[in-house]
């Protein structure tokens, strides 16, 4: 499988994440290199294989429905870029 | 042409646990903002989830209660998207493993009874809070609701009219209610609703293009926006035009549906498992314990009044509409030891309609069981009579008061003594001797009359059984 510039900045857009023009087409390269990884495993017979869903072989433990968390909104608060009324500030998300 | 209507409903029900999906932090509605959200709700760096027992046990038990197949084992995913309020970047869910798989839920429409399939419920963190009003142009943001445990429950495309969806709505409103997983209250957004709705000629297999309509949060608007967006696609298409698949949002105000997309790309959520979190093994003891706690169901509960207590099928459903109802007229029933009918009345008739003027749920009522109970045991003992209960009740419902301290404060006891009821009624007789001489001749209308009168004398405390025996012996005369 091969991917395209266009596919390339797609993903980006999606992660949100910045990447220069001129990298564009080593990212494609690489990217497909892994799909192809991906789809020569895909060939392989898994009819008779488990799935594995993690690749520790355990299961989830669980907890008690206790509350165990103090208010911390100060400290949090403290790293915050802005904050008011109790509120994180961010940038306006609607028009 | 004719259009047939296709519906599929995405119910959210917040569970009713203590804390987090995935952290320590308290779940309780209206705390100040940001007091209720943690690190592990920030996302900052270095947390780790880890799964609370409670939202497993909700999950299974919401299974089994739909006769769905719960999943031996089921895996959290990461649904990937970006806004404020979703701290991490992604929701945990869940795609491929989802915990309950298919399952159903019978509804009740215009007498007929429908079953309509529910292909999925699923477990999910919701997310927090944006407030975009009037922060210098900024969004503020309230992290007291992300981490709070969901059930996704998602429906087959089997309803066929807004009214079906309500009714489904409704029927699923009331099982987790019952099942004690999720408080209803909509008004809190505890219970919303997304509905993906199409149109197709009558006849045709094949779905149309489906709209989705978000966060609808009470069964009117279901069906208002329903059937608003219904309206549309039909002009659309009658008009030579194309559905769009899109997200739509409902305004209530307008009456009307509009498109949310904005210059966004269509949503690409690429779903993956989470590295966070194993898989979750549902064990045998837990569904033996699930199951033995499994309460009885309405459907299940609305027969079995309807056999024991000789109710009909009215009644007995709206006895039955919320489990708090029921507790509260089988408590009613051993605490005064009064018979079903006089207690379904008093319920169905007398408290709800004291609640539903006051727009109250019944955990709310002023007037408990037990304080009725002793009401009913007045009128049971003679020591009131039914219409004269009625008014006891209305002070009752705004004051700490007795049944027995108010009977008393007022006065109302009932006159049983046969000799002051003969008084009051030989000084009718005397008074009304043209009614006496039409009753004579035969006219046993005029009985009433008599009855009537006394009442009034005695302010409605004469024993009415006593005051019909007197007065028949003598009018005899």
């Amino acid at each position: 499988m091969s991917l395209t510039a266009d596919d390339v900045n797609k993903i980006a857009y999606l992660a949100r994440l910045g990447i220069d023009t001129q990298d564009t087409e080593s990212y494609a390269k690489d990217l497909s290199g892994m799909l192809d990884l991906v789809a020569q495993m895909s060939t392989v017979d898994t009819d008779n294989v488990v799935p594995m869903a993690h690749p520790l072989g355990q299961v989830q433990r669980l907890r008690p429905d206790q509350v165990s968390e103090e208010n911390q909104r100060e400290a949090f608060h403290a790293i915050a870029p802005q904050v008011e009324a109790g509120l994180f500030l961010v940038p306006k998300v609607i028009e | 042409m004719q259009w047939e209507t296709v519906i599929g409903l995405e119910i959210h029900a917040q569970l009713a646990t203590k804390t987090k999906i995935f952290s320590g932090a308290s779940t309780a509605y209206g705390a100040e903002p940001n007091t209720q959200a943690c690190a592990v709700d920030l996302g900052l760096p270095g947390v780790l989830p880890v799964l609370n027992q409670e939202v497993v046990r909700m999950a299974v038990k919401f299974g089994m209660a739909i006769e769905a197949e719960v999943a031996d084992y089921s895996v959290f995913a990461r649904k990937n998207y970006f806004y404020p309020d979703l701290p991490k970047g992604y929701q945990i869910s869940q795609m491929d493993h989802p915990i309950v798989g298919i399952g159903h839920m019978d509804i009740d429409v215009d007498g007929q009874t429908k079953r309509v399939g529910v292909t999925r419920a699923h477990l999910e963190e919701d997310a927090g809070k944006s407030l975009h009003e009037d922060f210098h142009g900024l969004t503020g943001v309230d992290l007291n609701r992300a981490g709070t445990p969901l059930l996704e429950i998602v429906s087959e495309p089997d309803m066929r009219s807004a009214k079906e969806a309500v009714a489904y709505m409704r029927k699923i409103h009331e099982l987790v209610q019952y099942l004690d997983i999720c408080d209803g209250n909509m008004q809190e957004g505890s219970f919303r609703c997304d509905a993906n709705v199409s149109i197709r000629p009558v006849g045709q297999e094949e779905y149309g293009t489906r709209t989705e309509l978000k966060n609808i949060n009470s069964f009117k608007f279901v069906e208002k926006a329903i059937n608003i967006e219904v309206e549309r696609q039909i002009d659309i298409i009658e008009a030579g035009g194309r559905i769009t698949q899109e997200t739509r949002l409902y305004d209530a105000d307008k009456n009307e549906t509009r498109s949310m997309r904005s210059k966004e790309e269509a949503n690409d959520y690429r779903y993956f498992p989470d590295p966070d979190l194993l898989p979750v093994y549902i064990s045998d003891e837990l569904r033996a314990q699930v199951k033995a706690d499994l309460p009885e169901l309405a459907h299940i509960k609305r027969q079995r009044f309807i056999e024991q207590y000789k109710l009909d099928l009215e009644t007995a459903t709206q006895l039955t509409s919320s489990r708090q109802l029921a507790d509260y007229f089988e408590a009613l029933i051993t605490e005064s030891g009064c018979n079903a009918k006089i207690c379904s009345n008093w319920v169905t008739v007398e408290l709800s309609g004291a609640l539903n003027k006051q727009n109250l749920d019944i955990s709310q009522s002023p007037v408990t069981h037990e304080r009725l109970a002793v009401l009913l045991k007045r009128i049971s003992d003679n020591t009131i009579s039914g219409k004269i209960a009625k008014q006891v009740f209305e002070i009752m419902w705004t004051s700490a008061d007795s049944a027995d301290a108010i009977i008393e404060a007022q006065g109302l006891k009932q006159i049983t003594d046969s000799g002051a009821i003969e008084a009051i009624i030989d000084k009718i007789i005397a008074d009304n001797q043209g009614q006496v001489e039409q009753y004579l001749s035969g006219k046993d209308k005029v009985f009433g009359f008599f009855v009537g009168q006394t009442m009034k004398a005695s302010q409605g405390k004469a024993n009415p059984g006593e005051v019909n025996k007197i007065l028949k012996e003598k009018l005899k005369r």
